[in-house]
């Protein structure tokens, strides 16, 4: 490794509380003999309440860690530990299932939950009014925007009442004026929910806007490059000058990152 | 997506500047300059409900009416011209004798034959006895083609083993199989309904096999993220997620029904079975009645198109356009 590893990371090793602890995970993908490995020795622990960026150039890996923590696949080595129970994830994608109406996608959830049927409709209004939907519950998926969609799969990750909320570039396939308004939504609704957040992000600013922390993911293997503490106040801007700073030493480290890949 | 704020790596007030242009077009300076303008603080989050219903606004299409003239004229009026247009075709080729009129009738000829059954209140009858025996069929087609059609497309062993053999079968033109059916089961219902099964049972369980496969992966990742796994998954997102599919191969399970049923009925007949339409067919045809034998085809095609027409297609719509898709084809 030629760049040092800064380890500005918030530590609990007083306090074993965490959302999520993700300890020497490595992943490798293919046939033994032409094996790939896509991560290498990721430890990080995300803190109940915290919200962690993971930053990284396409294709490092951050969709496959993503997964490993949502248990939708195994690790090569190492453990993953989410004490909260089933963490909820967000695509790029919607997701949404478009034979429901945007309420029942919300209320699907909470069934799969077991919340009984007599309160899952008024919880899904709820929900929707958290994400600013009110009125949505009977609007068909193909009736929403881009920005709505996004909101109901929030609402509907919400829905799962997980302690742990992992959220794969959700805001990456929409313009930037409908994506800076869900930046403050979704700062919002952590701030209100007390939820723990991954987000994962090819977009230094944006991961600037939002986190309290960011981590820096290298590229084959992934490794944790780096770390940032956020530490300037919430609400942020994207366009504030102190995200712009912080910003530019972030794409100068990442651009770092990139660059050894050319070197050999 | 290439996004302008990965690329910056301009000083602070230039890249400041720069994203400014991509959302609000005031830049961060100017907005804690102007008090006005507030965009943090208290007021804020009515501030972007305001905004956020404005892009919603902006962004929702309202879905178009078509009136419902337009709709008969474009959809009801073209089929009604064509039939008109046979009938006219005919009426001459019976006008200029292109056959003797004992072989080709006229189409007032065949109409008087239909009227005659009506008359003799037999008409309803016939219908119904190849109806409710199509009817019956298919929805015992579709209770094992579904199951069936489901392991094919979850258990790779299962798949491997009958996936040839039944997408083979669909091919196959199930009028093949009455001799065989007619002597293990004799000349009665069985046949008929074995006939049917054979025909309808494949292209039900292909459908929904082509459906499942269709499946969009996200969709599988979404349900289990939620929690619905095993059976809970087949039930709220598998099965939900290849209804089109499965809709299509119900569509085609019925046409394959109709279409073995008429054959079953013209071979196996028997005074025991009730006359059916395929039946009515066949004793036109010995006794030489050709209007009889054209009145019965006509509602052979007329029985199987109006069902589809007044069954599967409304629902293949409604499923369709719930999901924001258009039916596709005539
Ligand atoms: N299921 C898989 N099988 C094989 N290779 C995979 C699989 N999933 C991801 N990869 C590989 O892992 C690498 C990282 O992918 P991904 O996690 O999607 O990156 P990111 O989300 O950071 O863009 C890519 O090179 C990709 O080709
Ligand atoms: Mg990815």
């Amino acid at each position: 490794m030629a760049t040092p590893v800064t380890e500005q990371a918030v530590r609990h090793d007083s306090d074993p509380a965490y959302a999520a602890r993700i300890e020497h995970v490595s992943k490798s993908f293919g046939r033994p003999g032409a094996r790939q490995q896509v991560l290498d020795d990721i430890t990080l622990d995300v803190a109940p309440g915290e919200f962690v960026c993971l930053l990284g150039a396409s294709g490092c890996g951050k969709s496959t860690l993503l997964n490993l923590v949502a248990g939708l696949d195994e690790p090569t080595a190492g453990a993953i530990a989410t004490p909260g129970g089933r963490p909820a994830l967000m695509f790029q994608e919607h997701a949404l299932f478009p034979w429901l109406t945007a309420g029942r996608n919300v209320e699907l959830a909470l069934r799969m939950r077991g919340v009984p049927r007599a309160e899952r409709r008024e919880r899904a209004e709820e929900l929707l009014e958290l994400v600013r939907l009110k009125g949505a519950h009977g609007k068909r998926v193909h009736e929403l925007s881009g920005g709505m969609r996004q909101r109901v799969a929030m609402a509907r990750a919400l829905a799962q009442d997980s302690q742990l909320l992992l959220m794969d570039e959700p805001f990456a396939a929409l313009d930037a004026i409908t994506r800076d308004v869900l930046h403050e939504e979704l700062t919002r609704i952590w701030a209100e929910t007390g939820v723990s957040v991954l987000f994962v992000t090819h977009n230094v600013r944006e991961a600037v806007r939002l986190a309290q922390r960011v981590v820096l993911l290298s590229s084959r293997p992934g490794r944790v490059a780096h770390q940032w503490t956020v530490d300037f106040p919430q609400p942020r801007r994207i366009e504030d000058a102190a995200v712009a700073d912080l910003s530019v030493e972030i794409t100068e480290q990442l651009r770092e990152e990139i660059r050894r890949h050319g070197q050999h | 997506m290439a996004s302008t704020e990965t690329t910056t790596a301009t000083p602070p007030t230039a890249a400041a500047e720069d994203t400014a242009k991509d959302t609000t077009g005031a830049t961060a300076k100017a907005v804690s300059k102007d008090a006005g303008k507030a965009t943090s603080g208290a007021d804020r989050p009515d501030h972007l409900a305001g905004l956020e219903a404005g892009l919603d606004a902006l962004e929702t299409r309202a879905a178009a009416k078509v009136p419902v003239w337009q709709l008969l004229r474009t959809k009801a009026l073209p089929p009604v011209l064509a039939v008109a247009l046979v009938i006219v075709v005919w009426q001459l080729a019976y006008h200029f004798q292109v056959k003797p009129h004992y072989d080709l009738p006229s189409p007032a000829d065949v109409a008087g034959s239909l009227h005659q059954m009506w008359l003799q209140g037999q008409l309803l009858g016939y219908i119904w006895t190849s109806v409710s025996r199509g009817a019956l069929g298919f929805v015992v087609a579709v209770l094992i083609g579904t199951p069936l059609g489901l392991l094919v497309a979850r258990v790779a062993p299962v798949r491997a083993a009958i996936g040839p053999i039944l997408s083979g079968l669909q091919s196959m033109p199930s009028v093949a199989w009455v001799p065989a059916a007619i002597i293990w089961f004799g000349l009665n219902d069985s046949t008929i309904y074995a006939v049917v099964l054979l025909g309808a049972v494949p292209s039900i369980a292909n459908g929904l096999v082509s459906g499942v496969d269709q499946v969009p992966p996200l969709f599988l990742r979404a349900g289990r993220t939620i929690g619905a796994t095993g059976l809970r998954g087949v039930r709220h997102v598998l099965l939900p997620a290849a209804l089109p599919g499965y809709l299509a191969g119900l569509k085609q399970g019925w046409a394959f029904s109709w279409r073995s049923l008429m054959a079953a009925e013209i071979i196996a007949t028997s005074p025991d079975l009730g006359t059916g339409l395929g039946q009515l067919l066949e004793n036109a045809r010995t006794n030489q009645d050709m209007p009889s034998v054209l009145a019965a085809i006509g509602l052979i095609l007329v029985v199987g198109i109006g069902i589809e027409l007044l069954v599967f297609r409304p629902m293949e719509r409604r499923v369709l356009r719930s999901r924001g898709l258009q039916p596709g084809g005539a």
